[in-house]
């Protein structure tokens, strides 16, 4: 049984090499994770939340509470933006448009622009809305923010909507439902779930870039949450923080990092968490 | 008594460029149930998505004749079909219950036409799901989730939210093909008892179905109407020896 045992030692080396890569990925997030923790624990007290930042010198001052709060302004004005749009593009893609061939064309173009290094979005957001106005804004950050998340929104509105029966739909056009109603109680309501889910992960996606708001919305020592001049931002702050020479500043950059983290982790769990208790329970 | 409700005329069908109706003639006769048999892919569920003109959801489709109702051609590009489509309803083969609670699937039909006043709800959905003997089981959990019912009683539920609509006609595409046998016996009863109120076409791949509850039947082959008439003479005297030989079971 020579061919057997080949192909016993043939599976034996796949699933070895298999695991192994699994075990380094796995490695190098649990010792990212671990350093986070170990470092932002260590660091973190309240002042990060109630204080706004101070200049490194003074001892025991400072917090980020501004950058917080500029974070959530940029994050949620790019989901108001980005999120209606990508419901609406994905459903025009498996409804009106699913026998058009641009459909096809759109969504695959979504899949590659899920891929866009999220700095050439920033460099383009600049180009378009910092330049022309001559100042950096919290709309140009918002606005890049927006670009990233929506063709993950059309993408997984669309799969989505695909994964509804037809003959839902039929079932509802036969008792008379214009196009409209249907989409709205019957094949939204079937994929309620898997866009919930879509757009907590897009947003857990943007909620710790910064990137495409170094170009765009910068950042800003001072409380200030005007949309028109730039706009605090926890990441940025992270990224100015964590090089600089002051120890106090890099500890609260570990800190606010933790903090992200925490965030982006929690909103990947609320996501599958619906996922597994909605669409397949 | 009998008085034709719907005649087809000449009505031809075509997916794309494949002609899968050909040139059928026949009779709807009115508060009767009509049964549509025949092999797979015979056209039977082809002619019976014409009446309630399914087909013009997809692309690409034509149909060419006519289907008349009192005096008006349902087939022609002006007829509006959302109001078709609420006169003729439709019992597809595998139930269909909307993602949402008993009495809002029942409401669904009566809400899309405007009626918001609680207690006329309310009345409809009692009324439908009376009619469609599903009432003294579901009148407990008309706010539970359809899907929680089984199988049997989603197929009544679709056919109540069907009745709310208080629809002409009902066209049952294979209805009972994916139930238990008491509850397509249930839903057989549940057709003869609803002649009264409304008219029936329905297609089956039951011979026994068709012979049981149909007062007239059709038999279809390859697209066209081999033959139609009272169910007893296609069962027992049929003019065509394809006939003769289908619902004997030796072809199909």
């Amino acid at each position: 049984m020579n061919h057997l045992n080949q192909r016993k030692v043939t599976n034996i080396i796949a699933l070895s090499l298999a695991s192994l890569c699994a075990a380094i990925g796995l490695a190098l997030l649990f010792i990212i994770l671990f350093d986070v923790l170990k470092n932002g624990l260590g660091s973190i007290n309240w002042r990060l939340f109630t204080e706004d930042p101070a200049p490194p010198t003074i001892a025991g001052a400072g917090g980020l509470r501004s950058a917080f709060l500029g974070q959530g302004l940029l994050t949620l004005a790019a989901a108001v933006i980005g999120v209606p749009l990508g419901i609406l593009g994905g459903t025009f893609l498996s409804e009106y448009g699913r026998h058009h061939k641009i459909s096809r064309v759109i969504s695959m173009l979504s899949d590659i622009a899920v891929s866009i290094p999220s700095i050439v979005i920033g460099t383009f957001v600049y180009a378009v809305l910092v330049k022309p106005f001559g100042s950096y804004n919290g709309w140009a950050g918002a606005a890049a923010l927006a670009i990233i998340i929506l063709p993950i929104i059309i993408r997984t509105t669309e799969d989505m909507m695909n994964m509804v029966p037809w003959a839902l739909r039929e079932a509802a056009f036969a008792l008379g439902a214009p196009y409209c109603r249907v989409i709205w109680n019957v094949v939204y309501r079937s994929a309620s779930a898997g866009i919930f889910t879509g757009v907590l992960l897009a947003i857990a996606r943007i909620a710790g870039e910064t990137a495409p708001l170094l170009f765009t919305s910068f950042n800003s020592n001072f409380f200030q949450l005007n949309m028109s001049a730039p706009v605090p931002s926890l990441t940025v702050s992270i990224y100015q923080y964590a090089a600089s020479p002051y120890q106090n500043w890099v500890g609260m950059a570990w800190a606010a990092a933790f903090v992200v983290t925490c965030f982006v982790l929690l909103m990947n769990i609320i996501g599958r968490l619906t996922i597994k208790l909605k669409v397949k329970g | 008594m009998n008085m034709d409700l719907m005649t087809v005329d000449n009505l031809d069908f075509y997916y794309g460029s494949h002609r899968a109706l050909k040139a059928v003639n026949m009779p709807v006769v009115k508060n009767a149930i009509t049964s549509l048999i025949g092999p797979s892919g015979c056209g039977k569920t082809t002619l019976l998505r014409c009446f309630n003109r399914m087909h013009d959801l997809y692309p690409g489709n034509r149909y060419e004749g006519a289907i008349t109702m009192r005096g008006v051609n349902i087939l022609s590009k002006q007829e509006d079909l959302i109001s078709l489509r609420s006169r003729l309803g439709m019992v597809f083969q595998k139930p269909t219950p909307f993602p949402m609670s008993v009495f809002d699937n029942i409401a669904y039909g009566p809400r899309l036409r405007k009626v918001k006043n609680k207690n006329i709800l309310q009345e409809r959905v009692e009324k439908a799901l009376r009619q469609a003997a599903l009432w003294d089981e579901v009148k407990d959990r008309l706010n539970d989730n359809a899907a929680g019912l089984s199988g049997g009683q989603q197929q009544r539920l679709v056919i109540a939210r069907t009745l709310a609509v208080e629809p002409e006609v009902i066209l049952f595409d294979e209805s009972t093909s994916a139930l238990d046998p008491i509850s397509t016996q249930k839903i057989e009863e549940l057709m003869v008892e609803l002649k009264k109120d409304v008219t029936i076409l329905a297609v089956t791949h039951n011979m026994q179905q068709a012979a049981r509850v149909s007062d007239f039947t059709a038999l279809m082959y390859l697209g066209e109407l081999i033959e139609y008439g009272d169910t007893k003479t296609i069962f027992t005297r049929p003019k065509h020896k394809m006939t003769e030989e289908y619902v004997s079971g030796h072809f199909g």
